[in-house]
């Protein structure tokens, strides 16, 4: 198990400077993900808040080998820097005891939506690689608009609710479960709140051979539009409604690693965030109640996969 | 030991892969470039290549993959043509932008739609201004020849520019053809050993690659990036130059083919040239002076050394096998026509789009168009600046 007052020790691989918002919650699923493994590690890094954020010319943030391609093919560059390492590993240009880790990464728009394709592939071909979505429900780096893991009822900029729209109509897709059905070794969700089930799920990426993928819920005070300095307690609460489940599935087999001992009504989690706030009209009630039994059916759901 | 072998043009290509022994071969298999793929694939199941063979997923991640991989630090190809090459748009321009040398064999291929298979310029001509170098071959041997002489020019730490050879679609790829083979020690040798420079597998130093630039920095790093490509033309003719000594084939910018008293001339590049030097041999035997002019090296374009060899020309032909729909001119007319502007004397210069979606263009096509030339020498007077070869209309 980690210390906490351990891992303050480490050197930090992502430095102060950096230009994300007050509250942002990609800052501290990083500083925990990178404290995983000691050995080098090399990033890539797709178009986002993460990229523009760290890495204005001739300033970086990455005090690790980073780099930043395209936005929809995070998983294709890794991929490919991984592919090298093989090569020059089997040639003997890199020493044969010489551990080197990749990390791909990228929000929910770069993996869920644009970058699904490339990741898929990255996934199957058995890439020695983590890829890590931080998703913060959105296009957040271009101004809150929907993706398809932005939740049913929220208002972003391109499903805005109006007086003929509760904002988004659709369910979230469930991009955790689609890299679980793509039988690589390791597929996590995890949250930032709990940083030593985060730090453990990364650790655990990090170390197994062949492919590893995390989905973590990133706090979005700008686009979820609630008081910064909330953000963990609201993360907190996405886990105990189980709007984020904090599970694994590890060679198969899935485990939940935290049920709560009194499930939150998904109300505690709507209602501190302004993106929500349209779904208090009567005309939207029907949102409300389809979204708690959305949160109910999956949550059994992963219950029984777990049993099994 | 040189040897000869009868290959068409996508073993060709497969031939100068497995000699070469790139340390990652990242391609998607597309037609008609598929067999060089597969060629590759199969090498690598037998053992006959060190490097890491990956299959993407599209294009796109081949792109990709490619790019990462070279920035990593090591020698990197692919292979692809047509709408494969389009899928890549995208990453051909971050590749030149990154300064990344990665060769890709293009296998010449019209763009959809309507969709077709065979062989025109469209896909690689679409992609002239992503900062490739790009080098275009008449047969097979020329494909080979410039495919190996890719590596060095696109690695030599003056250009570092991504280098793409075509070779025309099935014309090519797909014609068996007897070719000069040589050693496999000897090309490893031309070849050289990769240089990396700043690769991301080098951890003792920790740095950014591919940041954000605004509009502070982005011109002054596009001006550098230009300045590679720009970089490019002597070590392109150090290379062919070298390549002749070591090889007996020499290669330059162009090929000029009886051009010494020509008075009119035609200009095409890749398979077509061949045909075309048929007709100037019939032509020539007829008493009519005329050349042709086989461009290799599209970009960097050799915009001087064209203008020269052409300037004291009557009337010029330049025929491009692809279209550029509403602008004056497709893009070899256009970069030609350009290039000779600045001439106090210089030829009329008339445009013929021919071959699109492997339409044939055979000896007597070449004749229409030199009796057109004629007619152009003799009266000074150009009737249609652009038009058609072998065309219903």
């Amino acid at each position: 198990m980690a210390k906490l007052k351990d891992l303050a020790k480490m050197e930090d691989r992502l430095v102060a400077g950096h230009g994300m918002c007050l509250g942002c919650g990609i800052p501290l699923i990083f500083k925990v993900v990178l404290r995983a493994t000691e050995d080098p590690l090399i990033i890539a890094n797709a178009t986002g808040c993460l990229e523009v954020c760290t890495t204005i010319f001739p300033r970086t943030a990455w005090n690790v080998t980073w780099i930043h391609s395209a936005f929809e093919n995070a998983a294709s560059t890794i991929a490919g820097v991984e592919a090298m390492y093989k090569a020059l590993k089997r040639k003997g240009k890199i020493p044969k005891d010489k551990t080197i880790k990749f990390l791909g990464t990228a929000g929910d728009g770069g993996t869920y939506d644009i970058g699904l394709q490339a990741l898929s592939g990255t996934m199957e071909r058995g890439h020695d690689i983590v890829y890590l979505c931080y998703d913060n429900n959105a296009y957040a780096n271009t101004g809150g608009q929907r993706s398809s893991a932005t939740p049913l009822g929220a208002s972003a900029s391109t499903s805005p609710a109006g007086t003929q729209s509760p904002g988004k109509l659709q369910w979230r897709k469930d991009l955790t479960k689609i890299l679980a059905a793509h039988n690589v070794p390791y597929v996590a969700q995890a949250c930032p709140s709990r940083w030593q089930d985060l730090y453990n799920k990364a650790k655990k990426a990090f170390e197994i051979e062949g492919p590893a993928f995390l989905n973590v819920l990133c706090l979005c005070p700008t686009e979820w539009k609630y008081e910064e300095s909330k953000g963990i307690e609201l993360a907190k609460i996405a886990v105990d409604s189980c709007v984020w489940p904090l599970y694994e599935v590890e060679n198969g087999k899935y485990k939940v690693n935290y049920k709560p001992k009194e499930k939150k009504p998904i109300l505690e989690w709507i209602k501190p965030q302004g993106r929500f706030r349209h779904l208090f009209k009567e005309e939207n009630a029907w949102v409300l109640e389809e979204f708690q039994k959305k949160v109910d059916e999956e949550w059994e759901e992963l219950n029984r996969l777990a049993s099994l | 030991m040189s040897t000869l072998k009868t290959l068409n043009g996508n073993q060709t290509i497969a031939e100068a892969v497995r000699q070469i022994d790139p340390d990652v071969l990242a391609a998607y298999p597309i037609t008609p470039s598929t067999a060089i793929v597969e060629t590759i694939a199969k090498f690598k199941a037998d053992g006959l290549i060190t490097g890491e063979f990956v299959c993407p997923e599209s294009e796109h991640s081949a792109m990709s993959v490619c790019i990462g991989s070279a920035s990593a630090g090591g020698r990197v190809m692919t292979a692809t043509a047509s709408q494969g090459l389009a899928l890549m748009w995208e990453m051909l321009y971050i590749a030149a932008g990154l300064r990344l040398p990665i060769i890709a064999a293009i296998v010449n291929r019209s763009l959809s739609a309507p969709i077709n298979i065979h062989g025109d310029h469209s896909d690689t001509m679409g992609a002239r201004d992503a900062g490739w170098i790009q080098i275009y071959s008449e047969n097979c041997q020329e494909a080979y020849d410039n495919f190996i002489q890719a590596f060095r020019i696109a690695e030599h730490l003056d250009v570092r520019t991504p280098t793409l050879v075509g070779l025309d679609g099935f014309i090519i790829s797909h014609s068996m053809e007897v070719i000069q083979v040589e050693d496999d020690q000897i090309v490893k040798e031309f070849v050289g050993e990769y240089q990396p420079v700043y690769p991301l597998l080098d951890t003792s130093r920790k740095f950014t690659v591919g940041p954000i630039d605004f509009t502070d920095y982005y011109f002054e790093h596009k001006r550098n990036q230009i300045e590679g490509i720009e970089n490019a033309p002597p070590v392109i003719e150090q290379v062919g130059k070298e390549f002749g000594e070591k090889f007996g084939r020499a290669y330059g910018f162009f090929e000029e083919y009886r051009m010494d008293d020509a008075e009119t001339c035609i200009v095409v590049m890749s398979s077509a040239a061949g045909t075309c030097k048929d007709a100037i041999d019939e032509l020539r035997e007829e008493g009519k002076r005329i050349g042709l002019l086989k461009p290799r090296v599209f970009r960097p374009f050799p915009d001087k050394k064209i203008a020269e060899a052409l300037k004291n020309m009557n009337a010029v032909a330049v025929l491009d096998r692809c279209s550029s729909p509403g602008a004056f001119g497709a893009p070899l007319f256009t970069e030609i026509r350009n290039a000779l502007y600045d001439y106090d004397q210089r030829p009329k210069v008339v445009n013929y789009v021919y071959g699109l979606g492997g339409r044939d263009i055979r000896v007597e096509h070449f004749k229409e168009v030199a009796e057109e030339l004629d007619k152009i020498a003799g009266t000074g007077k150009v009737e249609k600046i652009y038009s058609y070869v072998n065309l219903r209309e």
